[in-house]
């Protein structure tokens, strides 16, 4: 406390009146991060130089900056959650937080925030923890910068890279979340973005959202993840940019769209999904300028869809371009370019004279029984489609795309 | 050398051997003769191990012959229409078979293909020789290992007079080595001089198996085609067939007249 | 036997059929390779002709030349030689340059453009079909003694590999559908040389996925070395099982 004292003007010095900034460190006066939250008031900062800081559950409910110098070490030691938050305008920057404890009880987190404002999680590393950065009740968020790495196990022993339940207006900006449940959660979760961020190699999603409006993502990155990223129960979602690849699995998905109204899915790229876009149950979407390419199935619409449109798409190299289990008059699809389409331009306007089935027999054979699967590839299912693309009969038959592209409509 | 005990032969409902026993003997020369489809070619390929018989058994010198293809390394087989395949040189086709039957080189007889000429088509494809050509390296082939009984399926066909008579001296010289050669052949003036035995084929039946000398001393008969004619004409065969068989014939082996009887 | 089929393989390898079969295949492979941008996707246009014409060819080729070597057998029959031997030697050159046009045709481009497990498995389809449908035509070769017959019986059998059992399978998947079938699907394809070889080389790549809770099935099964034996075994019983069969009917021929 003397030493406290001696060192205390020259802080109040270098920062503006009823601002003070506090060093943590070795050689420091204050050696402890828990020391440096007693001791800070309101809109003060803490400094803290490298090291390996082990001190348990550390509570911050004051409105104070806290900033790591070269990524001091946190270790929760595998028993305690670290940081447990709850206040407005609190900043943790430039961390290495490792090693949370493990209680599906508790969920314990790396970070944690309740019931808070104006938070801002900038430029950490987030390693080996049960949950990486979780959020409920929380308003005006900033999520950024974070690298957040788990060490999966099983679905069951690890929580979620970046968790937000019942928030709103957040930013969750260039992220990266792997080896999590999911890397990144939404639930309840309105007014938000999430931007340039890496999902990738979770054990369940990428990105799992749900019950979460007036949303958007662009430009994110969501690969390898063990079944892609799942969107349920929302509307006005734009998905914007974002590319889906090798999200390869029997039950994986770029996109799973569950329950999703009023929506945009525009200039993504779905590459090497098992399934690019799986609809159920979602109607007045807009899929324009998506690139599909190399997917299992490209579109799977259920019949419980509709008023949604699919145009200016690009198809490439996918095994099945539209899968329905029903007629699908209700959707419609137009402009897009078929890489398998063998139609003909007689008047030169880019667009092909003869309409486009892009829902194969094959495809509505398997529909109706997936066993029927382990004849992909044999004779006699090329020359099933080869017959039908002469005399439709099993196809929907209003199921087409009128206006097929000659060439790949620009992205 | 060769004995044959009650062979039976069906083709589907058509009877091709029916009964038949004989023994074949070392420095036999016989004519199988006999009109088309009286079982001639069936019978050779019994004895060759071709054709699988009903009923009855063959032995070649005392052994049954019973699946072991070795003893056809004494006999020379030389087939109605030689067929070869259709890339191999006949060079080729001759040193395949030396290979195969792996036998010394002092022991091959190579007469024919030198008589025939052969080694002047020997870089010639298959493909590409004539039905004479054939027949002339089909001959060579079934002397060339000097075996000891010769199986000659209608020999002179298809041959020029003067292959055909080269052909007949090779076989009156193998005759004086003591082997046994079986001959089938429509044309019997053609083998007069060289045959000891007459084996008469019908309709699946053996009706004789005679020496010649028998027959001409039955039938008083030099020629033997006459003396076949004689012992036919007192029995129920086909005499028109007879008929046509002794018909003259020009030197190419063509038949010019049609029901003159020699 | 090895003198005997030195022979027929050169009969075979100097005759044009076999070398433009070679060209064919490699012209197809090589064009493949060079018109996709990834080679996997020529790999699965590769698997087409694998699957359809490999047998196909193997079928008619073998076959028509039996027909046409059998006074060629015939001259064999006259010699010291048993008719085992002459048939396995027959076999033997036949399958040796129907599988040497393969390895040239096919082999070299893959082992170019794709030399992993998906190419590695698709040569071994490649061969074993080829050997298996070599086998398939000596059957209905010395069955039927009539050579417009047996290419006949070729081609529907063949018909009946590639396209009819499919058809079947697909009858029996609709017909119990209430019923767990995928144990079953994989015992019936297993049985089909065509289908295994398919399988096999499916499951080698990512399409596998698609064939969901079979697919996973499937990969546990033929992933596992005893499945790599499984599929060895059966390969090998398609190729022995008719030769032998055709071995018997061949001993007991008259010709």
């Amino acid at each position: 406390m003397l030493r406290l004292l001696f060192i205390l003007p020259t802080i109040v010095l270098s920062t503006v009146v009823s601002a003070r900034t506090i060093v943590v460190g070795k050689d420091q006066p204050v050696t402890s991060i828990r020391k440096a939250i007693e001791l800070a008031g309101n809109n003060d900062t803490i400094v803290v130089k490298p090291g390996m800081y082990k001190e348990g559950n550390l509570v911050i409910n004051r409105t104070i900056v806290l900033l790591g110098e070269n990524f001091p070490v946190i270790d929760g030691e595998k028993k305690y959650e670290i940081f447990t938050i709850s206040g407005s305008g609190i900043t943790i920057k430039g961390f290495q937080i490792q090693n949370s404890g493990q209680s599906a009880l508790n969920d314990y987190a790396s970070i944690k925030v309740i019931d808070s404002k104006n938070i801002v999680i900038e430029n950490n590393r987030v390693i080996n923890s049960y949950f990486g950065i979780h959020f409920s009740n929380s308003s005006f968020i900033t999520i950024k910068n974070n690298t957040i790495t788990g060490m999966p196990t099983t679905e069951q022993n690890t929580g979620n890279g970046i968790h937000l339940w019942k928030c709103n207006n957040a930013l969750i900006d260039n992220n990266r979340a792997t080896g999590h449940r999911d890397g990144i959660y939404f639930e309840f979760v309105t007014e938000s973005t999430i931007q340039h961020n890496r999902s990738e190699k979770n054990i369940r999603y990428g990105l799992h959202f749900m019950f979460s409006n007036n949303d958007r993502y662009l430009k994110n990155t969501f690969s390898d993840n063990g079944a892609g990223v799942a969107v349920m129960y929302s509307h006005n979602v734009k998905m914007e940019g974002n590319r889906f690849e090798k999200n390869w699995g029997p039950s994986s998905y770029g996109i799973l769209l569950k329950d999703i109204r009023d929506s945009h899915i525009q200039n993504n790229t779905f590459f090497k999904n098992s399934v690019g876009i799986h609809m159920e149950g979602s109607s007045r979407i807009d899929a324009s300028k998506n690139m599909f390419k190399e997917n299992g199935w490209a579109i799977k619409v259920q019949a419980s869809c509709d008023d949604n449109n699919f145009y200016q798409n690009n198809f490439f190299g996918n095994t099945f371009d539209i899968a329905t289990n029903g007629t699908m008059v209700l959707n419609k699809f137009y402009n897009n370019y078929w890489d398998k389409y063998e139609g003909y331009d007689r008047n030169k306007d880019g667009v092909g004279d003869v309409p486009y089935h892009p829902v194969s027999m094959y495809s509505m054979i398997v529909e109706q029984n997936p066993n029927a699967l382990i004849l992909l590839r044999s004779f006699i299912v090329s020359l099933f489609d080869k017959a039908e693309k002469a005399i439709p009969s099993l196809t929907p038959e209003n199921l087409t795309d009128d206006k097929p592209m000659i060439k790949p409509n620009k992205l | 050398m060769i004995r044959i005990e009650h062979i039976n032969k069906k083709f589907k409902r058509l009877v091709a051997l029916n009964d038949i026993s004989a023994e074949l003997r070392k420095g036999q020369v016989i004519s199988l003769i006999g009109p088309n489809g009286s079982g001639k070619t069936t019978l050779i390929k019994s004895i060759l191990g071709m054709v699988k018989p009903d009923k009855g058994k063959i032995y070649f010198n005392e052994e049954l012959i019973n699946g072991d293809p070795s003893y056809r390394s004494l006999i020379g087989y030389m087939p109605q229409i030689g067929r070869y395949p259709d890339n191999m040189r006949v060079g080729q086709l001759f040193s395949m078979l030396k290979n195969i039957r792996n036998v010394p080189a002092a022991k091959l007889d190579e007469e024919l293909i030198e008589k025939f000429r052969l080694e002047e088509i020997f870089n010639k494809p298959m493909r590409t020789l004539s039905g004479g050509t054939r027949q002339k390296v089909s001959a060579a082939l079934a002397f060339l290992f000097d075996p000891d009984v010769l199986i000659l399926d209608e020999p002179t066909a298809g041959l020029d007079p003067l292959s055909s008579e080269l052909l007949k001296e090779k076989i009156l010289k193998e005759k004086s080595k003591n082997k046994l050669i079986l001959i089938t052949s429509h044309i019997l003036s053609d083998l007069d001089e060289l045959t000891t035995h007459i084996m008469y084929l019908q309709e699946g039946k053996l009706e004789f198996f005679k020496e010649i000398e028998q027959l001409r001393e039955e039938t008083g008969e030099l020629k033997l085609g006459k003396a076949i004619a004689r012992i036919m004409k007192g029995e129920k065969f086909n005499n028109e067939w007879i008929d046509k068989m002794f018909v003259p014939k020009d030197s190419f082996g063509e038949i010019k007249g049609e029901n003159k009887v020699y | 036997m090895l003198k005997l089929s030195k022979y027929v393989l050169y009969d075979i390898v100097r005759s044009k059929v076999i070398l433009a079969y070679t060209a064919f295949l490699f012209i197809v492979s090589f064009s493949l390779f060079n018109m996709e941008d990834h080679s996997s996707k020529a790999i699965l246009s590769l698997l087409n002709i694998i699957l359809i014409v490999v047998p196909l060819i193997s079928m008619i080729f073998t076959t028509i030349h039996y027909y046409n070597s059998y006074e060629f057998i015939e001259l064999m029959l006259s010699q010291p030689m048993s008719r085992r031997k002459i048939l396995l030697s027959e076999y033997g050159g036949i399958a040796l340059s129907l599988v040497s046009s393969f390895i040239i045709g096919v082999g070299i481009p893959v082992l170019l453009f794709s030399p992993d497990s998906v190419g590695f498995s698709l040569l071994f389809t490649g061969i074993s079909l080829t050997l298996v449908f070599t086998s398939l035509a000596f059957l209905t070769s010395v069955k039927s003694r009539d050579k417009a017959r047996g290419i006949g019986f070729a081609l529907l059998l063949w018909f009946y590999f590639a396209l009819i059992y499919d058809g079947l399978i697909l009858m029996v998947l609709f017909t119990f559908s209430e019923y767990p079938l995928e144990k079953a699907t994989l015992v019936l394809s297993a049985l089909n040389p065509i289908d295994l070889g398919r399988i096999s080389i499916m499951l080698k790549m990512d399409v596998s996925a698609l064939m969901g809770y079979t697919g996973a099935l499937y990969k546990d099964f033929f992933g596992s070395a005893s499945g790599m034996l499984f599929t060895m075994g059966i390969m090998f019983f398609w190729i022995v099982a008719p030769l032998w069969w055709a071995l018997r009917v061949f001993k007991q021929k008259d010709l």
